[in-house]
């Protein structure tokens, strides 16, 4: 899976790192973890900087080039900041037969972006998922925690009206 | 004692349709109306009818509530459960007889026909609730397992069951338990695969949502038949709600020394381990997800050797779906004749389908096996939404095929799917009419194959992107008959060279699209047309002269001035000039004039 890398700076604070670094040291004796510690990270920070990758291999004891290859290999992880608002749309089968993809597009089209990149002010960030598994509800896009289904196109203004600035 | 319960559908489905502020509401009400000592709200696991969520069900009169919005809350409260006059116009209209009375939920159309065993729980008990669980025989088939049974005993009983894996390839259970059995080692596993990666397939997700303790259960089961001592279960990190519950059931199980140290006196120990997954759909083959335990790309591995005699860590381990772990109390408990005595020849039992797409009752069901599709679309499911026509079931996702109109009275099970080039996969059952195009689909699956193949093998890696590139030749109208020739030899040397099960079965979603939807690739390439309508490169827009009114408004929206036409006559497109952009009939919404052909 081709990823996108974040250029923005890493703003970590000592607060966030103290965190991990609890987390890093309750799992360094079982280096099955790894995805463990990188979904706590991932929590922690919202997205997996070089930087915080290099803490965890450090602290777990693991080469930085596994640390690497685990994140880019698994969906779930981010290599670049999400917005403040995290609008997905579900591309699962029962979704795309009923349009899924048009909603997509006019997403993608009002907040000029493509999918898995960030409008340049930070606020939306635009993702194709996987099933999310409310299929009773297809098309569904989600906003952060929330869902709309049965959703057509011409909702996606609406929708995205209510978290404008 | 309560003197009634009010079950309100907490799954993911019903959930995302906001029953969380429905219970909440509830709860409020109740109390303020000082009837808290006297109802009882539950929060269950998928009742099954998700096209009709949020979903209420009041028993002891057993009124099934459809689509409630918080705002009907207080109503409910009053009416019904203070007053004890049913609130008609909530209720699902299938329960109603012509006289007001309602009819049993097992009476009506979506339920009559299935057979609640992996899914007996589900909608019934509050699956944060241990002791609801073991009020339902809950715990009682460990039990007799460890207290009544030999290890080589339970296996014998669930290979007399017939019960064959879940997941997808329909490996005979007891057999893979045997296997396991039979290697001698210091250390083995029990994992369970809840990485439900098919896209519109939801099954896994709602047993460990609605019953939580069965798989606890199961596990425990097998790993006393094939003497191990730990278990894993691996789970989307997609499925939240699900990951809850089964952390709160292994933590109570443990309380309740249902999990743990020298279980119910017998001298056996298992304990249990929750993974998530992260989001990758090669992990739900079974060597890619024990990588993916041990921390690592979740790639798969060569067999042999198989995991039953070196899986997870290197030690026999013995994997198991979700579904197929739900069906093992059961069959404890009743007796292989019970299981076997439901299903086909070689397919015993039930399964259980999420049934999406272009159907009236979306939702979850479970049917005994040998159950026809016409059954599953046409009764269960209440038909195709519109008035439009079936055109083809979709099963096993990214792995499977198309069933076709012409064989919808295909019983289900596994060899007659295997016959005609589909697969019984996980249970995803996606249904489509007349609008959807059979290559696009294809397309489809392709795109999510390419994305997830995991880039081990070549004929995968490399294969599947070619295959992707002349499908999209095709639907771009740039298609030739040789393409389609291409298409179909590629299919054959990826299936039989690729490493794992995704590879292998990548291309089938293509070869059954080609066997029985061969006319609608020609016409992409030939015609250079869509037939259903939907591969935007291939399609011309144009204006119905008898419903156009020469409003103007779809020349004015043209960003290239392709639309002509004087004010108060039919306009129409020069198709050589338009773009396809859609702007026109988005314009012209009110009319509809404009379509697309």
């Amino acid at each position: 899976m081709l990823k996108k890398i974040s250029k923005i700076p890493f703003k970590g604070t000592p607060e966030q790192e103290a965190k991990l670094r609890k987390v890093i040291d309750e799992c360094k004796h079982d280096k099955s973890l790894l995805m463990h510690v990188m979904q706590q990270a991932q929590q922690i920070y919202d997205y997996l900087p070089f930087e915080v990758q290099v803490m965890i291999a450090d602290g777990m004891d693991i080469p930085l080039e596994k640390v690497y290859g685990v994140s880019t290999f698994y969906a779930q992880f981010a290599l670049s900041p999400k917005g403040k608002y995290k609008v997905s749309v579900c591309l699962g089968t029962a979704c795309y037969v009923k349009g899924s993809q048009e909603i997509l597009d006019r997403i993608c089209e009002r907040l000029e972006v493509e999918p898995d990149e960030c409008t340049p002010d930070g606020v939306f960030s635009v993702e194709a998922c996987r099933c999310i598994g409310a299929c009773g509800l297809a098309p569904v896009m989600m906003v952060n925690d929330e869902v709309y289904g049965k959703i057509t196109a011409d909702d996606v203004d609406g929708i995205l009206d209510k978290y404008m600035e | 004692m309560y003197r009634s319960h009010v079950l309100v559908c907490g799954g993911t489905g019903c959930t995302s349709s906001n029953s969380a502020a429905i219970i909440e509401a509830l709860e409020k009400e109740i109390e303020a109306k000082g009837l808290s000592d006297e109802i009882k709200v539950i929060r269950t696991g998928c009742f099954g009818l998700c096209a009709l969520g949020p979903i209420m069900i009041v028993y002891p009169e057993g009124c099934f509530y459809s689509q409630v919005q918080v705002e009907d809350v207080p109503e409910i409260v009053e009416e019904h459960l203070l007053k004890g006059r049913m609130v008609k116009r909530l209720l699902y209209d299938e329960t109603v007889h012509a006289g007001d009375a309602i009819k049993s939920l097992n009476e009506t159309n979506f339920y009559k026909k299935q057979k609640r065993v992996a899914l007996r729980n589900c909608g019934v008990i509050d699956p944060e609730n241990i002791d609801e669980y073991i009020a339902y025989d809950g715990y009682q088939a460990l039990a007799k397992c460890l207290t009544e049974y030999t290890p080589e005993q339970v296996i014998d009983i669930v290979k007399r069951s017939g019960l064959r894996g879940r997941g997808g390839g329909g490996f005979p259970t007891g057999r893979k338990w045997e296997l396991a059995a039979m290697n001698k080692a210091d250390q083995k596993y029990v994992v369970c695969n809840a990485d439900e990666g098919d896209p519109g397939a939801f099954m896994d997700r709602s047993v460990l949502e609605g019953d939580p303790h069965c798989i606890v259960e199961a596990m425990a089961i097998c790993g006393y038949a094939v003497g191990a001592t730990e278990g894993y279960v691996y789970v989307r990190a997609e499925y939240p709600i699900a990951v809850k519950r089964l952390q709160k059931a292994i933590v109570d199980a443990r309380a309740y020394g249902l999990l743990g140290n020298d279980l119910f006196g017998s001298g056996f120990d298992f304990d249990l381990h929750v993974r998530l997954g992260a989001g990758a759909f090669v992990c739900g083959e079974e060597t890619a997800l024990m990588t993916s335990i041990e921390g690592n790309r979740g790639e798969p591995r060569p067999r042999p050797p198989y995991p039953a005699v070196k899986g997870l860590f290197g030690k026999p381990t013995t994997e198991n779906n979700v579904e197929t772990f739900a069906n093992v109390p059961q069959i404890i408990l009743n007796g292989p004749e019970y299981f076997s005595s439901m299903g086909t020849e070689k397919s015993k039992g039930t399964k259980v389908f999420a049934l999406g797409g272009k159907i009236n009752n979306t939702g979850l069901v479970e049917i005994p096996m040998g159950t026809t599709l016409r059954e599953i679309i046409e009764e269960i499911g209440g038909g195709i939404p519109n008035g439009k026509k079936f055109k083809a079931a979709q099963t096993g996702g990214p792995s499977g095929g198309c069933i076709p109109a012409d064989l919808i009275d295909t019983p289900i099970d596994y060899d007659n799917l295997t016959a005609i080039g589909c697969m019984m996969g996980s249970g995803g059952l996606i249904v489509m009419d007349e609008d959807n195009c059979m290559v696009d689909i294809a397309k489809f699956f392709l795109d999510f194959t390419v994305d997830e193949s995991c880039g081990k093998c070549s004929p995968c890696r490399i294969g599947t992107k070619r295959m992707r590139e002349i499908l999209e030749k095709i639907t771009s109208g740039k298609g030739t008959l040789e393409d389609i020739d291409k298409l179909e030899e590629l299919a054959h040397y990826i299936k039989e060279n690729s490493l794992c099960g995704l590879g292998q079965t990548a291309p089938n979603p293509v070869l059954s699209t080609l066997k029985f939807f061969r006319d609608e690739y020609i016409a992409h390439v030939v015609d250079k047309r869509c037939p259903a309508g939907v591969c935007k490169a291939l399609l011309n827009y144009y204006i119905d002269p008898d419903k156009c009114i020469g409003c103007g408004l779809c020349a004015r929206a043209c960003p290239v001035g392709a639309i002509s036409g004087s004010i108060k006559s039919p306009h129409v497109i020069d198709v050589m000039k338009c773009i396809k952009c859609g702007a026109c009939m988005d314009k012209c919404k009110k009319i509809k004039a404009i379509s697309k052909r």
